[in-house]
């Protein structure tokens, strides 16, 4: 198991470092194959009537003017031992773990990264746990007292959860929820420590409305998987033993139907690790989908190779997660 | 609650409890109502079994025979007022004086694993992929047993020993994927007397095994049934088991019974064509190669629409010889003059069927 964990993670250095010279390759290789001079790819930085001299010293921090493969290597570098840079003026230290320097906001990428993160943590953790617990509970009952009122109307509304986007349903929330009837506050984010009733009143809107969608989807998938498990010739077992019913179905189905489902979660929960994009931008929380946006209109290509590395190390990890937990829940999965 | 006092509470037979076989089946019906109609998977089936005694129900698949099984167990989920959703039960089921047709969900519960338990075919999937041997068996006997978990582990370990697992304290915590088929089947065995039931039925125990363990697990059975004292049914389409273990066959074909009687007697004299068919399609080793096998033509029949008059006749190679009886009136399950206790469903007359099964069939079995 731990050997299994160490070499994953061995293996996980490297797809990061793969990802990273895709990213690299993406942003600063193909515009110069597109035909872009080192110099056209400096000006974008800059305002008008810069003159050639601030241009020369932008190019030179870019690393523009440097050929490709040392420049990815002093990329590379710098995310372990950091690094400085120097553009014939200036020094600007960037500390490892480095990510380059957003020349946007002239801040460090991996520290911006890092201050966004707690809001995405705040909005996927709450949205996790609401959508694992609402989609597995109906899907269960939507399965047992199948063709039911209950299934039925849990069928209906996952169809809904399914098809109406956060960013449809949270400006109708704010809309009946904050402006017509203020019941809840127009969610701006407040830190955990520094006050968590507060915390989670203004995440109340955006964990519902981002776990709708989801616990739609965990709906359907429990709904199915137990339907399976319950057809199952062991849960015919369970029943010729005598179990109760409640046993039969909260134990020997569900335990069977649950194992993919957490599979899946722990995809889901780690991609929005990442970002939640849509979210956060329909709530105006700034958070790494929000820095990931706002980077993406701004050409601040080092803080898109980070956000993009930073979401990919999620990823990584909670696939990595993903089948340890497999190992535990399913005898018959051996690591190896 | 004492067991008195549960039978008291439902319907005593007119005769008391007494002369009633520990196993008596009246006229049990099972139909399944589905879009494209009725489904009457048994259809009017009645038999006695004892204490320590076998009875092996044979049959193409589709005939019935594991239906019954299940709806002995009460395993069928029951259908609504509407006849939709599941099984519709009529008739009687006697175990120990206890009617089965007519008890509540919750009392069926409580005899199934205790009273009455079945080995089912295929254990790989039987079993639950997720938990141990130890604890699927474990399980079983604290459902009926106010037992702690060390002492539930240790019966465990008793019955796996007892169906001849080696190392049993050490298996006890492997789980089902690590067990050989054999070992599977054992376990499965273990699992199903691991409360002492007094019915044990075995649906095809030996068919997901390769022969030489099914001879094996056979053994097994017939020890543990020695043992144990319970009565014993056995389900299969393999005539071979039957011919191991019962006491008394029941052929069935569409849902009824075509040929019942005692094991030696429908094996030596089989009357019904169809158990000609079935006795003709088993492959023999001490019989010269020479001899064909002799297959039943076409397939087994519909459910919904069972062939009118015998739901055998589309099939039968001696229907001519009984005029149009065969195929417009339903045959009543008789004895024939011999055995009393041999009943068939023919219309044949008795002399045909002797002087053809003698003349024509006997050699080539």
């Amino acid at each position: 198991m731990l050997t299994f964990i160490a070499r994953r993670l061995v293996a996980a250095i490297g797809l990061l470092i793969v990802v990273s010279f895709i990213t690299f390759v993406i942003f600063f290789v193909v515009p110069q194959w597109a035909g872009q001079t080192p110099e056209q790819m400096a000006r974008a930085y800059v305002g008008r009537g810069t003159t050639p001299a601030e241009l020369q010293i932008v190019e030179t921090r870019l690393g523009f003017n440097q050929a490709f493969l040392p420049h990815y290597f002093d990329y590379l570098k710098a995310m372990f031992v950091g690094t400085t840079y120097f553009d014939g003026t200036t020094y600007l230290h960037c500390s490892a773990p480095c990510f380059g320097y957003s020349f946007r906001t002239y801040q460090e990428v991996w520290p911006t990264v890092l201050s966004v993160f707690p809001v995405t943590l705040s909005i996927a953790l709450g949205a996790g746990v609401l959508w694992l617990i609402f989609g597995v509970a109906s899907g269960v009952v939507s399965a047992v007292f199948k063709g039911s009122v209950w299934d039925r109307a849990s069928m209906f509304i996952s169809l809904l959860g399914v098809s109406l986007p956060v960013y449809f349903i949270a400006p109708l929330a704010m809309l009946v929820l904050c402006y017509n009837w203020s019941l809840l506050p127009s969610p701006t984010y407040v830190g955990f420590t520094t006050n968590p009733a507060s915390w989670a009143e203004n995440m109340i809107l955006p964990w519902t409305c981002l776990a709708f969608g989801y616990a739609a989807l965990y709906t359907r998938l429990t709904r199915a998987g137990m339907l399976d498990a319950m057809s199952e010739d062991f849960t015919r077992t369970a029943r010729a033993k005598g179990l109760p019913e409640h046993r039969v179905i909260g134990k020997h189905a569900l335990r069977a139907a649950v194992t993919p489902i957490v599979t899946i979660f722990g995809m889901d929960f780690g991609a929005l690790l990442g970002g939640a994009v849509l979210a956060e931008q329909a709530f105006s929380m700034h958070g790494v989908g929000a820095l990931a946006i706002n980077s993406i209109a701004s050409q601040d290509f080092p803080m898109i190779m980070g956000v993009t590395l930073f979401a990919a190390l999620f990823v990584i990890l909670a696939n990595l997660v993903v089948d340890v937990a497999y190992a535990a829940l399913d005898p018959r999965v051996r690591l190896a | 609650m004492s067991r008195e006092t549960e039978v008291h509470t439902l319907s005593v037979p007119p005769g008391g409890t007494s002369d009633r076989a520990f196993l008596d089946v009246r006229d049990l019906r099972v139909h399944f109502g589905t879009e494209d109609g009725l489904v009457k998977s048994v259809d009017g089936l009645s038999f006695q079994l004892e204490r320590g005694r076998t009875l092996g129900i044979v049959g193409e698949s589709g005939s019935g025979k594991s239906v019954t099984s299940m709806s002995l167990l009460g395993l069928h989920p029951r259908a609504d007022r509407k006849g939709k959703g599941g099984a519709i039960l009529s008739g009687e089921i006697w175990l120990d004086g206890q009617e089965l047709v007519s008890a509540t969900p919750e009392q069926l519960r409580a005899l199934r694993g205790q009273k009455m338990a079945m080995i089912f075919q295929d254990p790989l999937s039987a079993m639950h992929p997720y938990y141990s041997v130890g604890a699927q068996i474990a399980e079983a006997y604290r459902v009926h047993n106010e037992v702690s978990k060390a002492q539930a582990r240790k019966r465990a370990i008793e019955l796996l020993d007892r169906v001849g697992i080696p190392q049993p304290d050490s298996r006890v915590d492997d789980y089902p994927h690590q067990f050989s088929g054999g070992m599977r089947q054992r376990a499965m065995i273990a699992m199903a007397l691991v409360c002492n039931p007094e019915l044990l039925i075995a649906d095809e125990p030996t068919t997901a095994l390769d022969v030489t363990v099914q001879a094996q697990i056979l053994d097994l059975m017939r020890d543990l049934q020695k043992e144990f004292n319970s009565a014993l049914i056995i389900i299969t389409h393999d005539l071979g088991v039957v011919a191991e273990l019962a006491d008394d066959i029941m052929v069935m074909y569409g849902g009824k019974a075509v040929e019942y009687g005692p094991a030696k007697s429908v094996f030596t004299e089989p009357e019904h064509p169809y158990a000609w068919g079935l006795l003709g399609s088993m492959p023999r080793l001490d019989r010269p190669v020479q001899d064909r096998l002799l297959p039943i033509p076409g397939n087994p029949p519909s459910l919904i629409n069972l062939p009118s008059g015998c739901a055998f006749n589309p099939r039968c190679a001696y229907k001519e010889a009984c005029g149009t009886a065969c195929t417009t009136v339903v045959p009543e399950l008789e004895p024939t003059d011999g055995a009393a206790k041999h009943l068939v469903r023919c219309h044949l007359p008795v002399e045909t069927r002797r002087t053809t099964f003698t003349e024509e069939i006997r050699n080539h079995l």
